[in-house]
């Protein structure tokens, strides 16, 4: 052949309107899934360095004066740390929901479903992640 | 009855249902209209082609008028370097997979009245363009042929001349895998394919899954199958996007049987006696 012409995968992600429901649950299973990685990440690092903080006078944590207590309740007290736990929780739920979408996949279950299963999993996770606001915003003041 | 009959026939009579629901489309609101077409031009030994573009042709429309029929139309009246493959028009050969208005189908296969206006047609996604919409098939062919897509059979059957004889349930289970005319738009919507050149697709893994589930050839060949797709470019690959079967234009359950090849070579493994 003498020449061709290589459009490449740039249009890829340009043509995103015609991604099919598969398209779409596999790019937030991958989505959700290293964003809990990440959390976990942080998670661990807030952690192991407040518990260590936590081991100190018995007195003080009875004050709740202790460097774990007033760290947690300092961050609980930023609006936007509320905000980010609900992304949290929709990323884990949509996580999990899908993940067992993916399960039944896997062992060839209901395949003529996966595209309703996908869109499934999207309005359960709506609907938990709606219901869990009042919960993780109550008493925060902005 | 829902619970007596396989994933593949479910499927296929919802699609058939669909598609009785599409046949609805009143045709004749087109009758007598132009048809907007917008295809995807590139041709390397023409200057003004080298940089690809879209042309605009206006067809008249005609009952029964496919992307094909079309496109011919375009080519016979307006342009005569218009270029794309096509031969049998009734979806055996396999030649005519583009990307229509977003979507990898065959272009005799495809009615314009179903189709929103201007129709954008354009060469398959993730080959490479030849010229307008013709495709290098060639990699696609490879990865069919490193299935090694024929029957193989050490012994043959005892009387002259007698048929290798396959029972009607097996039959039944290979069933859709032999429809495939290797039009590679199952390959060309894989989101995997395009990211990595070496998988080898879901054409050639259906491929592999027609002759691994054909009882009539011996174990040992079928280990030989299982060994080809079960390596680093093979069924693992696979995220079950469903894209592929989506596209296929024989109704292929591909994901479906990917994932069966998956467990097949999972069993395979995991068998210690
Ligand atoms: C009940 C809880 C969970 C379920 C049911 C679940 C399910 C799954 C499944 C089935 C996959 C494989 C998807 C595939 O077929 O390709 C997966 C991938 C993954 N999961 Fe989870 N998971 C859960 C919790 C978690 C947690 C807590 C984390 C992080 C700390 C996590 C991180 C990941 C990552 C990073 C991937 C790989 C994403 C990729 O493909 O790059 N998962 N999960
Ligand atoms: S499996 Fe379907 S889409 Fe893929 S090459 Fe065969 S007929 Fe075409
Ligand atoms: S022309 Fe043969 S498949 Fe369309």
């Amino acid at each position: 052949m003498s020449q061709s012409y290589n459009r490449g995968l740039i249009e890829d992600f340009g043509r995103w309107k015609e991604f099919s429901a598969g398209m779409w649950a596999w790019i937030f299973h991958k989505f959700t899934g290293w964003m809990l990685i990440g959390y976990l990440f942080t998670h661990i690092a807030v952690l192991s360095t407040a518990i260590g903080a936590a081991a100190g006078d018995p007195a003080a944590i009875q004050q709740e004066t202790d460097v774990y207590t007033t760290t947690i309740q300092g961050l609980e007290s930023l609006f936007i740390i509320r905000v980010l736990e609900v992304g949290l929780l929709a990323v884990a739920v949509f996580h999990i929901l899908n993940g067992l979408r993916l399960l039944m996949v896997d062992l060839g279950v209901g395949l003529s479903a996966q595209d309703k299963s996908f869109y499934a999993s999207l309005v359960l996770t709506g609907i938990i992640t709606i219901a869990s606001v009042p919960t993780f915003m109550d008493g925060v003041t902005i | 009855m829902r619970g007596t009959e396989s994933p593949q026939q479910e499927r296929l009579k919802e699609k058939e249902q669909g598609l009785a629901q599409e046949e609805a489309v009143d045709e004749s609101d087109l009758e007598g209209e132009t048809v907007h077409l917008k295809v995807f031009r590139y041709d390397p030994e023409v200057e003004g082609k080298q940089e690809p573009r879209f042309d605009d042709f206006y067809v008249p429309f005609e009952k029964g008028m496919t992307v094909l029929d079309a496109v011919m139309y375009a080519r016979d009246e307006f342009d005569s370097s218009l270029t794309f493959r096509h031969s049998c028009r009734q979806a055996v050969c396999g030649s005519d997979a583009f990307f229509v208005n977003g979507k990898q189908q065959l272009g005799c296969k495809t009615q314009i009245s179903e189709l929103k206006q201007p129709v954008r047609i354009e060469p398959l996604p993730h080959q490479e363009v030849v010229k307008d919409l013709v495709v290098d098939m060639d990699h696609f062919y490879d990865q069919m042929h490193a299935v090694e897509p024929y029957f193989q059979q050490e012994e043959l059957p005892d009387g002259d001349l007698e048929e290798q004889r396959q029972s009607r349930e097996n039959r039944e289970k290979v069933k859709m895998s032999t429809r495939c005319i290797w039009c590679a738009a199952c390959m060309s919507s894989c989101n995997i394919a395009a990211g990595d050149n070496e998988y080898l697709g879901p054409a050639a893994i259906n491929k592999a899954y027609r002759f691994a589930m054909d009882e009539r050839e011996d174990d040992e060949i079928k280990e030989h199958r299982l060994r080809i797709v079960e390596q680093e470019h093979g069924v693992w690959r696979c995220q079950t996007q469903f894209s592929c079967t989506d596209v296929c234009p024989k109704d292929i359950p591909l994901t479906e049987h990917i994932q069966e090849l998956k467990r097949e070579a999972v069993k395979k493994n995991l068998k210690f006696w």
